[in-house]
């Protein structure tokens, strides 16, 4: 099994500015398959997406991209892999001073040499797959929130990656639009054959396209296993996650001094 | 604080070294940037041309102020058919290359940092990085290129309208003969003047567009960060050109 594993995260302990973000961080993404990472807001998913896309480097443990160990690797060798990657941000991350045509073409200009009438071709079947054939000619700024991460969605595969990392791909949209996301996520992986990362803290609809799931809670996999597992787990932190409790071991209040005392001071009168 | 002892002089320095490896960085990005050449000349457009109504304005007054000083400071010692040589002087080697250096820190500079910054905040860097495409290439080379040729074009058309201005006073208005004003400055500009103002424009160019492209790209990815960055920019420009000028000076009288 640890074969057909495109991402390998191995005891990796990571600080950010002193602060700990990873205490021992273990994990893997199969081949072919929906993997979901959750956790709350503050856990470190998108510190650990900088990790796989070698934006940081472990303090101590390993990060294997495609069997390879990304620390090891020169800046060429880690553009190579990236290569192979495609990345959906939170806010589509499109480059402001270019049309939703160039925006896809980017990647594709950037890394070949395709003749104008060809790399036309393979940018408006990008498009037609995430439904926008008829934005081509729109500005970034005249889309919405869910077209915008589409058209990014059809850059980051533009390329034909073999893995998609998708950062909050859900946060902000409308149901109709989160609907669309959510099929596109499942189409791409069951019509390419693309490994796909979400991390996301929106359990239900992660539950219903990942294939593997992980919690991520103080800096390490606090539960993993298909969605339906991780809801019948019985470890407080989890369960608070899964149903949404506004209480336990995430607690509702941040630490604080006591609350009388400094309402009414330490000597009341 | 847990992290290092932070005192102004170590920042400084530490500030510097970060701008010196960010330049080696960056001139290693210029040759393959060049082999973009549209998006270079799209970024001489934005920083050169976009800035000429300002340029050329801001010539035309100084070269006017120049001409009624200089005819009025002249005068006292009996010798206004010298205000010629004054103005072209004055233009060439001190008030083009460094008021055109201030004015494109505050026009096109602030451009640079807000855009780039903008960028970053937005993750189009991040993005560009995740696709493999370097933006220190794609985005910083093309920019830092587009303000290093701009600035001795500008710094040139400064010069003529400047000229041009000090004329208008001097000739039209307090009566300066025209032939005297052309031939004056005709004979006393020499190649040495117009390579001061030329290497001055040069290095301001470099200057202002280093600081510009720099504060942009490590602008803290915050409305705040990237308001600060652009601050930054016009004030670090603006002491770095003064000070540079002053060096540059010295080595050329």
């Amino acid at each position: 099994m640890a074969n057909d594993a495109v991402v390998e995260v191995r005891d990796v302990r990571f600080a950010l500015g002193g602060r700990p973000i990873f205490a021992g961080l273990d994990f893997q993404v199969r081949r072919g398959r929906i993997t979901a990472i959750m956790g709350p807001s503050g856990a470190g998913k998108t510190t650990l997406l900088k990790l796989i896309t070698a934006q940081n480097f472990p303090d101590t443990g390993v990060v294997r991209v495609f069997g390879r160990d990304l620390a090891t690797l020169s800046t060429r060798e880690i553009y190579a892999v990236r290569k192979r990657m495609g990345m959906l941000f939170q806010n589509g991350a499109l480059l402001t001073d270019m049309d939703v045509f160039e925006n896809v073409a980017f990647p594709a200009r950037e890394h070949s040499n395709l003749p104008e009438a060809v790399l036309r071709k393979l940018v408006l079947t990008k498009l037609q797959a995430v439904g926008l054939r008829g934005a081509a000619a729109l500005m970034p700024a005249e889309l919405s929130g869910g077209m915008a991460r589409r058209v990014a969605l059809a850059r980051a595969i533009v390329m034909d990656p073999e893995v998609l990392i998708y950062d909050e791909p859900f946060v902000g949209l409308d149901p109709i639009s989160l609907g669309v996301i959510l099929r596109l996520i499942k189409h791409m992986n069951a019509a390419l054959g693309i490994t796909s990362i979400v991390v996301s803290h929106d359990v239900q609809e992660l539950s219903s396209i990942a294939d593997d799931s992980y919690l991520l809670s103080g800096g390490r996999i606090a539960a993993s296993g298909t969605p339906a597992q991780l809801r019948a787990s019985d470890s407080p932190a989890v369960r608070q996650f899964m149903t949404g409790g506004a209480d336990g071991p995430v607690p509702f209040h941040y630490p604080a001094a006591d609350y009388a005392t400094q309402l009414f001071g330490t000597d009341p009168p | 604080m847990t992290g290092g002892r932070s005192s102004y002089p170590l920042d400084a320095i530490r500030r510097l070294g970060s701008v010196a490896l960010f330049l080696g960085r960056l001139l290693l990005q210029c040759v393959p940037a060049l082999a973009r050449p549209h998006l270079v000349v799209l970024q001489i457009y934005n920083a050169g041309a976009r800035s000429l109504i300002i340029i050329m304005l801001s010539g035309l007054f100084v070269g006017m102020v120049l001409g009624l000083q200089g005819y009025d400071l002249l005068r006292r010692f009996g010798s206004e058919e010298a205000l010629g040589t004054a103005a072209a002087l004055g233009l060439l080697r001190e008030l083009a290359p460094v008021i055109t250096a201030l004015l494109f820190a505050g026009r096109a500079g602030t451009a640079l940092t807000s855009e780039i910054g903008l960028m970053r905040a937005t993750d189009q860097l991040t993005a560009m990085e995740i696709m493999a495409v370097d933006p220190l290439r794609y985005v910083a080379a093309p920019r830092f290129l587009g303000g290093v040729i701009a600035m001795p074009l500008l710094v040139a058309i400064f010069s003529v309208i400047g000229l041009f201005g000090a004329q208008l006073i001097g000739v039209q208005l307090m009566g300066v003969d025209k032939g005297v004003f052309w031939s004056q400055t005709q004979s006393s500009v020499g190649l040495h003047d117009i390579s001061e103002g030329l290497v001055k424009s040069l290095v301001f160019g470099i200057a202002c567009s280093l600081i510009a492209v720099y504060e942009g790209y490590n602008a803290t990815p915050t409305a705040a960060g990237v308001g600060l960055a652009t601050t930054r920019t016009v004030v670090a420009s603006s002491v770095m050109t003064l000070l540079l000028d002053y060096v540059l000076t010295a080595e050329f009288l």
